[in-house]
């Protein structure tokens, strides 16, 4: 069974969508293949995956004692 | 306060053990609940009180859960739903957001971290987009989450931090889906130009929009 191939436009029109898993299963797996085989688009799915650990990163941060023990109170 | 009257010895250690589950979890998930919120808000008061409006209803409802398995997930779902409530209570409802998604401008949808950096011809001097990002702070990439305007910070908080469904984004925001898709594409083209502009500012890329090896302190 052969679907044609993906050009790099394609690829990278829907990196973000293949990035958040939200193509289906057919698209999902024409993109990896087209990763594994093209160096300038693994590189920028790199950097797309790269930057976005770093602001999921910045989704936790120290909670202050004062939330810590009004939390704790209460679920006592 | 216990959310569950039992009313059988069974059902009662079940509950217990539902509240020994809860407070074990709450407790590990402290930081990424109050930095959620924190991203979501920009405020820490604002940050406190979603949290701890969030853990309270959740407290109450403990009985609703039927798989604790899911605890986590329906915590973040109600510490969403707890700040999306409050804040429809404190602003009236968005008519300010309509504006923002009809100003998109093409502009302002496609700006690429990545093409800026990118030099294929410069490999020898190592991969300068990687190099940026290493180089950023912690600071700079909170900074760019908390200037997007809500409406744009909000989807890129549930999607890229939560790790949402762009489907749930819509249910919880009450929202078509393809106005999720659109705020996202903006947001995260605006996310991505300012930290393009601070990195700039900050030295990590030369004026000729060529990377700078340099040191930061
Ligand atoms: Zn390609």
């Amino acid at each position: 069974m052969n679907t044609p191939e993906l050009s790099c436009e394609e690829v990278i029109e829907r990196l973000f969508e293949f990035l958040d898993r939200e193509l289906d299963d057919v698209s999902q797996e024409e993109i990896d293949r087209h990763l594994k085989r093209c160096y300038d688009c693994f590189s920028r799915a790199e950097f797309e995956r790269r930057l976005r650990e770093r602001i999921a990163a910045t989704g936790s941060q120290k909670a202050p004692e004062r939330l810590k023990k009004r939390i704790r109170e209460l679920t006592e | 306060m216990t959310p569950v009257e039992s009313k059988q010895p069974g059902q009662a250690s079940a509950a217990n053990e539902s509240q020994r589950v809860f407070r074990e979890h709450v407790e590990l998930l402290m930081d990424r609940l109050y930095g959620t919120a924190l991203r979501l808000t920009r405020n820490p008061d604002e940050a406190e009180d979603v949290v701890g409006e969030a853990v309270a209803s959740a407290w109450q409802r403990l009985d609703q859960l039927n798989d604790l398995s899911h605890l986590d997930g329906w915590l973040f779902r109600i510490l969403h739903n707890t700040f999306i409530s409050l804040r429809r209570r404190r602003y009236c409802r968005e008519d300010k957001e309509v504006s923002f998604d009809q100003e998109m401008e093409d502009d302002d949808t496609r700006f690429s971290l990545f093409e800026h950096l990118h030099q294929p011809f410069l490999l020898w001097v190592g991969r300068p987009e990687k190099e940026f990002i290493n180089r950023l702070l912690e600071a700079d990439l909170r900074k760019a989450v908390d200037h997007l305007p809500d409406p744009f910070r909000i989807v890129v908080v549930m999607v890229e931090i939560q790790g949402y469904t762009y489907e749930e984004v819509a249910a919880i925001l009450d929202l078509p889906l393809g106005t999720v898709r659109s705020r996202l594409n903006r947001a995260r083209s605006l996310l991505q130009k300012s930290l393009w502009q601070q990195g700039r500012d900050a030295g990590l890329i030369g004026t000729n929009t060529g990377f700078r090896v340099g040191d930061r302190r």
